[in-house]
């Protein structure tokens, strides 16, 4: 038994985990989540109490676990999930950070928004069921947003007399199609998130299966990779100058680090200018360090005194990248109003917010085949789509495959500022993908 | 020079960041990003651990030098003596600029009636977004907290308000990366929430981490309370107890600091930051839960707040 002191100890050194979860209406995602929070002890007495008179006064007999999640008035008063609700738990191995993400179809953006910054993606499948096309869009966007890691998790097995074939044929299916999308690492786990098998506790139903419980995977993977391997970026945000008596000449460029590491005596270049200088002191929240890594919060400091501001980006003179105006990308379409060839935007990309216009869409990606169909002329909402965008100044761009960071980008409305699409550079998948297999009614459904 | 890192053991990867360390990185990105793109942020600040988390982040932020906003504070005329006392001090001693907004003042003029139950939360809501209007305000962080509240939950980090302040969970702009949208037109405002993603037992660790000064309320301390609905309330001029409530003295401390007239204390032994950690780490309740009467209202009464124009 671990003491409450104890856990406090060991919950101050342990990592964070971010992770989306994404399934269909009926796949039992939130019994998942609400079995992860409840057999981890996450939900407290106040809030299982208030969920269980929600559910009397709605005259159900069991307490229903998505209202744990399902925080707004009409998500209530429908029984379905309009947007993403984020939820906090422990164990004494590591911290979560849950988006759990609507699973209905016309929500497809809402998953892009939980996948967008998480590490992991748990895709839920109805072991009845096997791979459908929702399960294939779920993965392609996982693969999209270049999630690192993707669970599947093989649910409802209590409903299949947890037979092994069953699962090990989705689970086939499954990583085959992920990995041709260029999933980096895929774990399959066969699951009854409504009797409790192999969410927190092992499975004592299928002795077959010798892998770990969703929980389990969950505290182990890994949360960061080798930032030694990455490009080093620093965006930077605000110049940092005293003017005190104190501190006569500090300037200081505040910024997150994107990606890689940077270090003191550093040579760099400050780009969109070109300039270069080298790092003369990393300022870490009020320490002096010597070396800084993604995504700390820093302030550095240059040997010379050129011209940097918000917006620019510094990287090592010999690993920068270049400088576009004209940017080629994939672009899930946020907003209702679409967007359309001709169209002037802003685009926000790091700390940098510059004009722009839309020179053409060349495809719209259908995902559930993840064939292309040219020339559509406009995105509405939830399509995801080739662009190629002109920007009235160069940003330094790096491909999303590179840095998620770096890669990312915001289209936004000049007008009112509302979020148009969010905006992935380079290649849309890792790999290009197998043919699937010709669905049955080609065009019928390709507007999700 | 010293390298300073907090390296997680166990998982063999030197680079990566203890929790904390990674939630106050995000804070700090995000009040940056403020300062960056608004012309005239403020930081609502109560005396409570959450503003007092939120003024250290800055504070930290923009080192070395001063925070480059101004706080603004609703005060309910309800505060505890020890608070408002912390908040002056802790102005004074930063250099920083201080705005109130007085539930009060409201009463006196005749612009706000006092409600029936005596509880002034839900009153705060027509001085803060006067205030804000007042003075243009455009963008006003707040120490809101996805964990705290099931509506809080569904929050983003920039919250686009109208020029009436309302919140309509249905409009929200989606968030993505760490690409935070902060445009608005003449009028609206962007609520900002740096802490979102820190639950409770987070900011106590933090506070520890930090060595962070807090009002004494927070301690296990003697006082005069009654109870009401469940409650301890501390009794005194605001409106309690009445005839049928009886007061007593407990030893007792408090999660949350609010309104004295809808903030519970718990009965608690923890004098020490240590002693505190270890309590929240076992309790089984909210915060919110053992100490927030306006919550109770009724099952979607922060979101009912919040699309008025409450943080």
């Amino acid at each position: 038994m671990t003491t409450p002191t104890q856990l406090a100890e060991q919950l101050s050194t342990t990592t964070l985990l971010r992770f989306a979860t994404a399934g269909s209406v009926d796949d039992g995602k939130s019994t998942l989540v609400g079995r992860l929070l409840h057999d981890s002890k996450s939900v407290l007495t106040d809030q299982l109490e208030a969920v269980q008179d929600a559910s009397r006064k709605r005259g159900q007999d069991a307490p229903d676990l998505a209202l744990l999640t399902d925080g707004l008035r009409a998500e209530r008063e429908q029984g379905i999930t309009i947007d993403v609700a984020y939820r906090y738990f422990a164990t004494t191995r590591r911290r979560f950070i849950l988006a759990d993400t609507p699973g209905h179809v016309q929500y497809t953006r809402n998953m892009v928004t939980g996948a967008s910054t998480a590490e992991l993606a748990v895709v839920l499948v109805d072991a009845r069921n096997g791979v459908v096309e929702q399960t294939r869009r779920h993965a392609a966007v996982a693969a999209l947003l270049r999630v690192p890691h993707v669970v599947l998790a093989v649910n409802k097995m209590d409903l299949v007399d947890y037979a092994e074939p069953v699962f090990a044929a989705i689970a086939k299916e499954f990583t085959a199609y992920a990995a041709s999308l260029g999933v980096p690492e895929i774990t399959a786990i066969p699951i009854s998130a409504l009797a409790g098998d192999n969410v927190v506790e092992p499975s004592a139903n299928m002795d077959w299966y010798g892998g770990p419980t969703v929980l389990e995977h969950l505290e182990t993977v890994p949360v960061s990779h080798d930032l030694t391997a990455c490009h080093a970026r620093f965006p930077v945000q605000y110049v940092i100058r005293p003017q005190t008596a104190e501190h006569p000449d500090y300037r200081g460029y505040a910024g997150q680090i994107a990606a890689g590491v940077f270090r003191v005596g550093e040579p760099v270049t400050v780009l969109p200018s070109g300039r270069t200088s080298t790092i003369a002191g990393i300022d870490l929240l009020g320490s002096s360090v010597d070396i800084a890594w993604a995504p700390q919060s820093v302030t550095v400091r240059l040997t010379d005194d050129i011209d940097v501001s918000r917006g620019d980006l510094i990287a090592p003179l010999d690993d920068a990248p270049s400088v576009t105006q004209d940017v080629e990308a994939t672009v899930c379409h946020v907003a209702d109003r679409p967007l359309a060839v001709g169209q002037r935007v802003l685009i926000k990309h790091t700390t940098r917010t510059v004009k722009a216009i839309i020179k053409d869409i060349p495809s719209r990606l259908t995902l559930d085949d993840l064939s292309q169909h040219p020339a559509p002329g406009k995105l509405v909402a939830n399509d995801i789509g080739r662009v190629v965008v002109r920007t009235a100044e160069p940003l330094a761009l790096d491909t999303y495959a590179d840095s998620r960071r770096t890669g990312s980008f915001l289209l936004i409305d000049p007008a009112d500022g509302t979020t148009l699409s969010a905006g992935m550079a380079g290649a849309s998948f890792a790999v290009t993908p197998a043919p699937a297999p010709a669905p049955a009614d080609d065009d019928a459904e390709w507007d999700f | 020079m010293t390298t300073v890192a907090t390296v997680s053991e166990g998982t063999g990867n030197p680079y990566a960041l203890s929790h904390l360390d990674s939630l106050e990185s995000e804070a700090v990105h995000i009040f940056r990003e403020v300062a960056g793109e608004f012309e005239r942020p403020v930081i609502l600040f109560s005396g409570g651990k959450d503003s007092i988390l939120m003024l250290h982040l800055a504070l930290k932020a923009f080192a070395p030098a001063p925070v480059p906003f101004a706080l603004l504070h609703v005060d309910t005329g309800h505060n505890f003596p020890e608070v408002l006392e912390y908040r002056d001090r802790t102005v004074a001693q930063h250099g920083l600029r201080l705005h109130v907004a007085s539930v009060q003042e409201y009463i006196d003029a005749g612009k706000l009636r006092e409600r029936p139950d005596g509880t002034r939360n839900p009153l705060q809501t027509v001085p803060l977004t006067e205030a804000i209007q007042q003075h243009r305000f455009d963008a006003v962080f707040g120490g809101g907290r996805r964990d705290e509240e099931k509506a809080r939950a569904k929050e983003r980090v920039f919250s686009l308000r109208d020029e009436f302040s309302q919140w309509d969970p249905r409009r929200q702009r989606p968030e993505l990366w760490q690409l935070y949208n902060g445009r608005h037109a003449a009028g609206e405002h962007v609520r900002v929430f740096p802490i979102s993603n820190w639950t409770e037992l987070d900011v106590w660790q933090y506070i520890e981490r930090e060595g962070i000064e807090l009002p004494e309320i927070y301690f296990a301390h003697e006082r005069e309370v009654f109870s009401r609905s469940g409650m301890w309330l501390t009794a005194g001029d605001w409106g309690g107890p009445k005839e049928h409530e009886r007061t007593e003295t407990r030893q007792v401390r408090y999660r949350t600091v609010g309104d004295m007239s809808c903030t519970g204390a718990v009965d608690s032994d923890a004098t020490t930051l240590d002693a505190v950690i270890t309590e929240i780490a076992a309790s089984r309740l909210t915060e919110r839960g053992a100490t927030r009467a306006d919550d109770k209202m009724s099952e979607a009464a922060m979101e009912d707040r919040k699309r008025e124009g409450y943080f």
